[in-house]
């Protein structure tokens, strides 16, 4: 006991200043950064590294299984059927051009068989779409080191089982505590940013300051989850006054969008610490907040969507997919994210964990990488009612993107 | 985290669904992995919502019948078994499978008649065996769309039953469709390969 006292200064001296390098680096490196919109590109290499490390720990794996005269099993592969060159699109406007010859051919050309068509192609796109095929060319079907995604348990060597030690040693112990102190700074300074802004008198001077509190809490937010976002077409982001319509995948994809761009978002009211941000994020702009069960109603929606647009002309709207949003005459502007589920598995299943168990999740993986594809901008036709135009949306962004999640 | 095993070689009554469907054992894995990829819940079966999602079915004009037929007699969910009993029509006719034509077992699934029968099953809304006048207009109505006018629509769907029935009972009965289709190559137009 006694011996120990001499050392006790010390030790309490290296944690104090390990302690303050640790949060001047996160400073530099990464909170200043976000302030200004800048970076460093330390998640690109980051990235880069992760996949060489990945590609190693497959050969590992393949040359384990050849030992054992086995194949490795993967499962993001070329695709799991053969298709043919015609596409969908064309082929509908085949038949319904010769459907549409009216006065001319008086029998347009149907057959009792061109339902095989339609049949086939629907039957493959169930068994083989998008979204299994690979995400990138120069993609690996490797193994992301996370006990997750494993299907080939057999085939680990020490030197793999070391190295994912290793792996869950730097998530758990370094990267994990680095997010969560960013996430709280990110949170309480959007909390803190709002309140504060909320005090300032209605005017332009308010506006610009709401806009840089919220992106740059957004992007420290993002930083926090690790996301390494790739944007696609950037001169199509949503404007002044247009509404943007986007796919849902998991709860993040809110905070990818808006550290893009600044919008004022529609959406549910939620419990606990939710609560709290959206409370104060409403004093800084007026987003707007309902309960779940006023979402059938269509005219409130409505009513809520003009409300929006009448008080916010500098903001653009997030919205999921409500089928009001399509019955305004505004322009619509579809946006598709898409996640590569190598670096971390952005799916939540809302059954299954909780919020915070689902954040808990993504904080320990080793990335979040994902794409944004800002899709030209559409307006409702002459000729169309809500329901086509919004299928129409639906469309675009489902190429895009594959799987579109119906929220109605 | 954890050690959740999906080992893939692990498939329930895997032999079984095999015979039954004639599936190779690599094509059985891959049709799991994606059965598996579509249950996002992981809740052991498939529900209508699982199939919606799927964005290139939701603009595929008959995506809803498509996925009415995964769920027959109105249940709610399908598990692997049934899925893939869907998908076998579409599996190619090979000739290993004429060969051994064995006159006391089943027919194939993939056989010309189950693949018209499937075919047969999109229109037939109703499952009484028959299309009638009203349920040809309605698969016209999501095939054809909505450039054409009603009454287009219906003289079309008028022929098309004319030019089929037989008995002269204003529906098309499965015996009367397979005849009028019987010189269209229906085991290349319904064949969907799986990749090696």
């Amino acid at each position: 006991m006694f011996l120990l006292l001499p050392f006790d200064s010390l030790i309490v001296n290296l944690l104090g200043i390990s302690l303050t390098v640790l949060f001047t680096l996160l400073l530099v490196f990464i909170i200043v950064p976000a302030i200004f919109g800048v970076s460093f590109g330390i998640r690109k290499l980051y990235m880069k590294t992760l996949l060489k490390i990945f590609a190693w720990a497959t050969l590992r794996m393949e040359r384990g299984a050849k030992e054992k005269n086995h194949q490795l099993y993967k499962p993001y592969t070329n695709g799991i059927i053969a298709k043919d060159p015609t596409s969908l699109e064309e082929e509908i406007k085949e038949i319904r051009r010769s459907g549409s010859s009216k006065a001319l051919d008086n029998t347009p050309e149907f057959e009792l068989s061109d339902i095989f068509y339609f049949c086939r192609k629907g039957m493959e796109t169930i068994m083989d779409d998008e979204v299994t095929k690979r995400f990138s060319a120069e993609e690996l079907e490797s193994w992301n080191l996370l006990s997750r995604t494993n299907y080939n348990f057999q085939y680990i060597s020490l030197r793999l089982t070391v190295l994912w030690g290793l792996g869950v040693l730097i998530r758990y112990c370094f990267l994990l505590p680095l997010r969560i102190a960013l996430a709280f700074t990110g949170i309480s300074l959007l909390v803190v940013g709002t309140t504060v802004v909320g005090y300032l008198p209605n005017g332009r001077f308010k506006e610009f300051m709401s806009k840089h509190v919220h992106l740059m809490c957004y992007r420290i937010c993002v930083r926090a989850l690790t996301a390494i976002i790739t944007y696609h077409d950037r001169e199509n982001r949503p404007r002044n006054g247009g509404i943007c319509v986007a796919n849902h995948t998991s709860p993040i994809d809110v905070i990818i969008l808006a550290s893009d761009g600044y919008y004022a978002m529609v959406g549910q009211v939620h419990g606990g610490l939710m609560g709290v941000i959206q409370r104060a994020m409403v004093k800084a702009c007026p987003h707007v907040w309902f309960e779940r069960s006023e979402v059938k109603d269509r005219h409130l929606v409505k009513r809520l969507i003009s409300g929006v647009k009448g008080t916010c002309i500098n903001n653009t709207s997030v919205m999921m997919f409500k089928k009001g949003s399509f019955e305004i005459g505004a322009t619509v502007y579809p946006v598709a994210i898409k996640y590569d589920p190598q670096f971390g598995d952005a799916f939540w299943n809302s059954s299954k964990y909780g919020m915070v168990t689902y954040l808990l999740r993504m904080m320990t993986s080793w990335a979040i990488v994902c794409s944004v594809w800002y899709l030209p901008p559409m307006t409702r036709e002459a000729d169309e009612d809500a329901v086509q135009f919004a299928n129409r949306v639906k469309s675009a962004i489902a190429r895009q993107g594959g799987l579109v999640d119906l929220l109605w | 985290m954890g050690s959740r095993s999906s080992h893939a070689a692990v498939i329930p009554d895997g032999d079984s669904i095999r015979r039954e469907t004639g599936f190779s054992q690599a094509s059985l894995l891959r049709l799991h992995h994606r059965f598996r990829a579509l249950d996002r819940n992981k809740k052991g079966y498939l529900s209508r919502m699982d199939l919606q999602q799927i964005g290139a079915l939701a603009v595929n004009p008959l995506g809803d019948r498509i996925i009415e037929s995964f769920f027959p007699d109105g249940s709610q969910r399908v598990d692997f078994p049934g899925f893939v009993r869907v998908l076998a029509h579409f599996r190619p006719v090979e000739d290993e499978d004429t060969e051994t034509q064995d006159p006391k077992k089943p027919e194939p699934l993939n056989s010309r008649r189950n693949k018209l029968h499937y075919a047969f099953q999109l229109y037939d809304l109703d499952r009484d065996g028959k299309t009638s006048r009203h349920e040809m207009l309605q698969v016209l109505r999501l095939m054809v769309g909505v450039q054409v006018t009603e009454e287009q629509l219906e003289n079309i769907a008028d022929r098309t039953v004319q030019e089929a029935d037989e008995d002269g009972d204003g529906a098309v009965s499965f015996v009367e469709f397979t005849k009028s289709l019987e010189k269209m190559d229906v085991e290349q137009k319904m064949s969907i390969r799986i990749l090696k």
